[in-house]
This record gives C-alpha cells, sequence and structure tokens, in this order.
C-alpha cells in the first residue's frame, strides 16, 4: 500500500475514534472526558478553519480568536436579551462573522507578510480590549449564558450535545476541506501563496481570492466560537485574547500546514499535552513555553525529518516556499 | 475645557509615547536588519521592570537599578537571540512568531514562579519623587525625567544611526547585509549588538516604567501590542517612523481616553457616553493604524528597503 492509500485512511479511522470516546467514557464513568474532548474537537474545528488561509493561502493570521469571540458573543449578547433560539443567534453570528471578516480582511489585505501578522493582532486585540470596557456585557468578567441555544428539534444544552454538533461538524468540515483543496479555488488559493504574480497574470484577482478565504474561514472559526459559548455557557474575553490566536497557530504547526486531518490531531495533541502538564504542575506554562519554542525551531524546514520518515507527497510542504522568481515547481 | 488638566493629559501622552520609543525602535531595529519578528520583546520589558525593582529595593540606589535592569535584558537578549533567533533569521515569520510566542508564554510563568502572581512592589527615590508647577498644575517629576530620558535616548539613537561607524554598518545592513558581510564587516557581531541594543531600551522602558505601572507578570504583553501597531503605522524598520507614530498614538490613546467619554455626553445621556466613549477610546489607535495603512499601507515612514 502506498503512502497516498495510506493517507485516505486517515479520515475515517480518526472520526470513528472520535465517534467512541462519548461511549468511552460512558463506561469508565468518566464524564469529564466528553466536555475535554468537545473542547478539543471545537479547537480542531477552529485550527481547520485558520488552516484555510494559514495553511492554504500562506496568510499567518495571528488574530484569529477575535471570530472565536464574536460567535461567543453572538451567543452569550442574544441569550443576554431573552433570545434563545439556535437559528438566530447562528444567523447572527455568521452575518456578524462575514461583516467583520470583510472589513478588517480589507484592511489587512493590504499589507504581507510580517505586517499581516501584527496588524491582524492588533485587530483582535482592538475586539478584545472593547469587550473588556463594554460593561453592561460583563467586561472582564465576562458574560454568564443560562440558556442554551436552541434550535427547536436539538438543544445544545450539554456537554455530549455540543460534542455530537462540533463531531458532526467537523467531519462537513473535513470533507469541505478535502474537496476545496483540489477545487479550482483552492488551487488558485494555494496559488497564490506560491507565486502571486502570476495568479494576477492569469486574470485572477489575488486580493479577491485572499478575501473570500479570510471570510470563509473567520465565519467557521466564529461557528466553533459559537458552540464554545454552548459549552462553557460563558462568553468572556478571555477567549479573544491573543494566547488563543497563537494555539491555534501552534496546533496547525504541530500537525502538519496545510493538511486536511493536520490540525485536528495538532489540537488533540496540544491540549491533551496542555491537560497533563495542568495536573502535573500549577507552572505548566513553564513547560509548555519551550515545547512550542522548540516545535518552532523544530518545524521551521517545515518539518522536513517527519515528511522523510513518512514519504509523504510533498505538495503541502511545496504550498509554503516561496519562489520569488517565478519558476514552476 | 481646563488647559492646565489638558497639558497634564499631553504630559501624560507624551511620557507613555516615550515609552514606546525606546522599546518600539528596538524592534523596528531588529525587523529591518534581522528580518526578524520577536515577540518576546514585550518579555524583556518585564525583564527590565522585575530587575529593575528587586535591586532598586535590594540596593536603594536608583541608578544601580536603572544599571542592572538594562544589563540583565541585554544579556537575556543575548541569550535569545544565540539559541532561538540565530536559528530563525532566514526562515518563514510564522516560526518566528511561534518561538517568541513561546519564550513569552515562559517568562510570564517564569516572573510569576519566582515573583509570585501579585503586582510587585516599587518606590521611587525621594529626590524625584515631587512634584512641579507646569501653568499652575503639579506635575510629578518623575514623569517630566522619563520624557527627559527618552529625549536623550531618542537623539542618542539618532546619533548611533547617523553618525558613528555602528549606525552606519547598521543602515547599510538593512539593505545590503551580504554586502557588508562581503566587505570585510562582522555581521554576525553587528546583529548580536543589535540585538542587545533593543533589548537594552526596552528594559530600560521597563525599569521607568515599574513605578507609575504596576510590575506583574504579563505586563509586557499590552505595551508589546501597542509598540506592533507603532511600528505598522510608522513604516516597519524606520527608526523615525517608530518615533513619529510613538508620540502620535500615546498622545491619541491618552486623550481619547480622558476626553471622549466627556465629548459625546454633549450629544447623549452621560451613562451611554460615558460606556460607549470609553469603549471607542479603547479602539481609537486601531482606528487610526486601519487609516494609515488605508492610504499609505506601507506605514508613514518607508525605509529604503521596503
Amino acid at each position: 500500500m502506498n503512502s497516498r492509500n495510506w493517507m485516505r485512511l486517515v479520515l475515517p479511522v480518526l472520526f470513528i475514534v472520535l465517534a467512541a470516546i462519548p461511549f468511552v467514557a460512558q463506561v469508565v464513568d468518566e464524564p469529564f472526558y466528553v466536555t475535554f474532548f468537545a473542547r478539543v474537537l471545537i479547537y480542531a474545528l477552529a485550527a481547520c478553519a485558520l488552516n484555510i488561509v494559514l495553511g492554504f493561502a500562506g496568510l499567518v493570521s495571528f488574530g484569529h480568536a477575535m471570530f472565536i469571540g464574536l460567535g461567543c458573543y453572538a451567543v452569550g449578547i442574544l441569550s443576554h436579551y431573552g433570545i434563545s433560539n439556535g437559528w438566530i443567534q447562528l444567523f447572527v453570528c455568521i452575518a456578524v462573522c462575514i461583516v467583520v471578516a470583510v472589513l478588517v480582511g480589507s484592511v489587512c489585505l493590504r499589507t504581507s507578510g510580517i505586517g499581516f501578522i501584527m496588524i491582524t493582532l492588533a485587530f483582535s486585540q482592538m475586539f478584545y480590549f472593547l469587550m473588556v470596557s463594554l460593561t453592561p456585557f460583563g467586561g472582564d468578567d465576562g458574560l454568564n449564558i443560562y440558556e442554551s441555544s436552541n434550535f427547536g428539534w436539538f438543544e445544545l444544552s450539554g456537554s455530549s450535545e455540543v460534542y455530537w454538533a462540533t463531531w458532526a461538524l467537523l467531519l462537513m468540515l473535513a470533507l469541505f476541506l478535502n474537496r476545496l483543496r483540489t477545487s479550482p479555488f483552492g488551487m488558485v488559493l494555494r496559488a497564490t501563496h506560491i507565486n502571486p504574480r502570476r495568479v494576477d497574470a492569469f486574470g485572477y484577482s489575488v486580493f479577491r481570492i485572499q478575501l473570500s478565504a479570510y471570510v470563509l474561514s473567520g465565519v467557521i472559526t466564529g461557528i466553533a466560537g459559537f458552540l464554545l459559548a454552548n459549552l462553557t455557557a460563558f462568553a468572556v474575553p478571555s477567549y479573544i485574547a491573543w494566547h488563543l490566536s497563537g494555539e491555534l497557530i501552534v496546533m496547525i504547526v504541530i500537525g502538519g500546514i496545510g493538511l486536511v486531518t493536520g490540525p485536528i490531531f495538532g489540537a488533540i495533541v496540544f491540549l491533551v499535552l496542555e491537560e497533563v502538564l495542568k495536573g502535573w504542575t500549577t507552572h505548566w506554562m513553564l513547560v509548555m513555553g519551550p515545547i512550542i519554542t522548540f516545535i518552532a525551531l523544530a518545524g521551521r524546514n517545515q518539518f522536513a525529518w517527519l515528511k522523510a520518515i513518512f514519504n509523504r507527497p510533498s505538495t503541502a510542504g511545496a504550498a509554503l516556499k516561496t519562489r520569488p522568481n517565478g519558476e514552476l515547481p | 475645557m481646563n488647559s492646565s488638566l489638558f497639558l497634564s493629559q499631553l504630559l501624560n501622552g507624551l511620557q507613555l509615547g516615550v515609552l514606546l520609543f525606546l522599546l518600539s525602535s528596538g524592534l523596528t531595529l531588529i525587523f529591518g536588519i534581522m528580518n526578524f519578528i520577536n515577540l518576546a520583546h514585550g518579555s524583556l520589558y518585564m525583564v527590565g521592570a522585575f530587575v529593575g525593582a528587586a535591586s532598586y529595593n535590594a540596593s536603594g540606589s536608583f541608578l544601580f537599578s536603572l544599571f542592572a535592569a538594562v544589563a540583565a535584558a541585554a544579556i537575556v537578549g543575548l541569550v535569545i537571540e544565540h539559541l532561538v533567533a540565530r536559528p530563525l533569521y532566514r526562515h518563514d515569520h510564522l516560526y518566528q512568531v511561534l518561538a517568541t510566542f513561546g519564550l513569552m508564554m515562559f517568562f510570564n510563568e517564569l516572573a510569576i514562579f519566582i515573583w509570585g502572581n501579585r503586582p510587585y512592589f516599587v518606590t521611587i527615590p525621594e529626590v524625584i519623587s515631587g512634584s512641579v508647577e507646569i501653568l499652575g498644575a503639579p506635575y510629578p517629576v518623575y514623569r517630566l525625567l522619563i520624557i527627559v530620558v527618552g529625549v536623550l535616548v531618542a537623539f542618542g539613537a539618532w546619533y548611533l544611526i547617523q553618525k558613528t561607524r555602528f549606525g552606519m554598518l547598521v543602515r547599510a545592513g538593512t539593505t545590503h547585509a551580504s554586502m557588508v558581510s562581503v566587505l570585510g564587516a562582522n555581521v554576525d557581531l553587528l546583529k548580536k549588538s543589535l540585538f542587545m541594543l533593543g533589548a537594552g531600551l526596552a528594559g530600560l522602558a521597563g525599569t521607568l516604567a515599574g513605578p507609575i505601572l504596576s510590575v506583574q507578570s504579563g505586563m509586557g504583553d499590552p505595551v508589546l501590542i501597542l509598540a506592533l501597531v507603532v511600528i505598522v503605522v510608522g513604516g516597519i524598520g524606520s527608526i523615525r517612523g517608530a518615533l513619529l507614530a510613538a508620540i502620535l498614538i500615546a498622545v491619541i490613546d491618552t486623550l481619547g481616553r480622558a476626553y471622549l467619554p466627556g465629548i459625546l455626553a454633549l450629544v447623549m445621556a452621560p451613562a451611554a457616553a460615558n460606556t460607549v466613549g470609553s469603549a471607542l477610546a479603547s479602539m481609537l489607535i486601531y482606528l487610526l493604524m486601519a487609516f494609515v495603512l488605508a492610504f499609505k499601507p506601507q506605514g508613514l515612514m518607508v525605509s529604503a528597503k521596503r
């Protein structure tokens, strides 16, 4: 069996294993596992969404926690005013994410490279400070959500409901991204990273393609925030803090940039590691920080050493190498 | 509007701007010559604040604590350069951001580990703890001192970059690093000293800010974000841009927080004006950044390279 066929098995096996977790948790009588893995899957959803811009388009957005915050507060603020209808909340969440992503994206995409990193970070901080200073919605202390989103026949009332909803959405997203990667849009999007000038010469608008990817990514991240708010029944500015943006990037880098299932593995590894370290010492960041630094140092050649082990076709890695002269790969 | 109050707010803004300049000049130079983005710069600021506060409380000498803070930050900067920055100079910004993000987590936790979670208490020496009258309003001497030190450092940086051999190499290095190396200058040493200089300036900013802001873990993070906004608005790699943008952003931020709720109260109910005003004030500098980028994507001052 060559490595391509082997890769094809990864997705079904992964989702079957994930589907077994609630049952295992029931058997060993540890309901905490469901809550924990629901959080893992939500972060996996956000990381997969971030991977659309970071992995496919090579745009390092350091401000994706902003969309998680938008999703959280869409639930929080609407239920604060007694609107717990899930459809309305989801609609508002998506609409707000689209509007914000278009506005922020159009400004951020005027820059590239390091400028883009810093500006996305600055915008998410702006939203963070906005929510901190808005005392009617809890300010620094956050906003309790007393009623979970109600979709009529389905209510996100407990951890296991959120778990299954996230599981289904993540599966759909993974299948969608599998298609997207090789669709005409996905191909052009990846081309904008490798050689924007040539894409421009072919008659595509690089800006529009990048902006569409940014909006798509923002909306899906917003839905992750929507689920997170229902899981924790809480919307708080710390969900928007830049640590979360950084952690999402770490998850992608652990799992493999530009791979569809990579961020899911990355989220699992990162959050399980974090949980283990937290159980071990309160100063877990003292260990986690250097691990992240080490991952960055080890991954600086796009994990060439790992790729050599798996002998993976280098399509994912190629998306990251810029070719300033514009010769074809 | 009270003019002496306005003046003291303006001076507060200037003093914040000076601190921001100390931080962002190092950041922008390190980026300009080494193409390296250092998120741990805020941690160097924190190291300066903690070492300065601890050494002042231990020795009682303000000058000694200044020296100790700058030296500590520079040494930490050197270690970071050697272990983390150097292997990443030629690599994607993504990995630089990630590596320094990890460092930042490490330093924040290290500060909690050593000094605890609560703000660390630090006093101002008695000689400079008084206040002077400016146009009939009292203003703390210490804050004036920060402005003076900042202006001196800004002048020193200008002299260093424009008039000395070191500065000439730095300027040449930002545009033609490999050519400078070919001509026989030790670019490696140049990078190391520049990194140490930037780190030392961040440490100086931290120890100066210590007595007026609270010295605690994570104190570098919000300032780092402001410094990033400054270098984006000022033009990445440009010292003059950093100076201009630092003052502009600090003054706008300070005046916005002080006056925006009051101005809005003229057109809406006081309670609403207070909420909206403070929310808007916290967004003001980011809106300024978006505005600048919409017209000048490269920032206000474009360095020769970009």
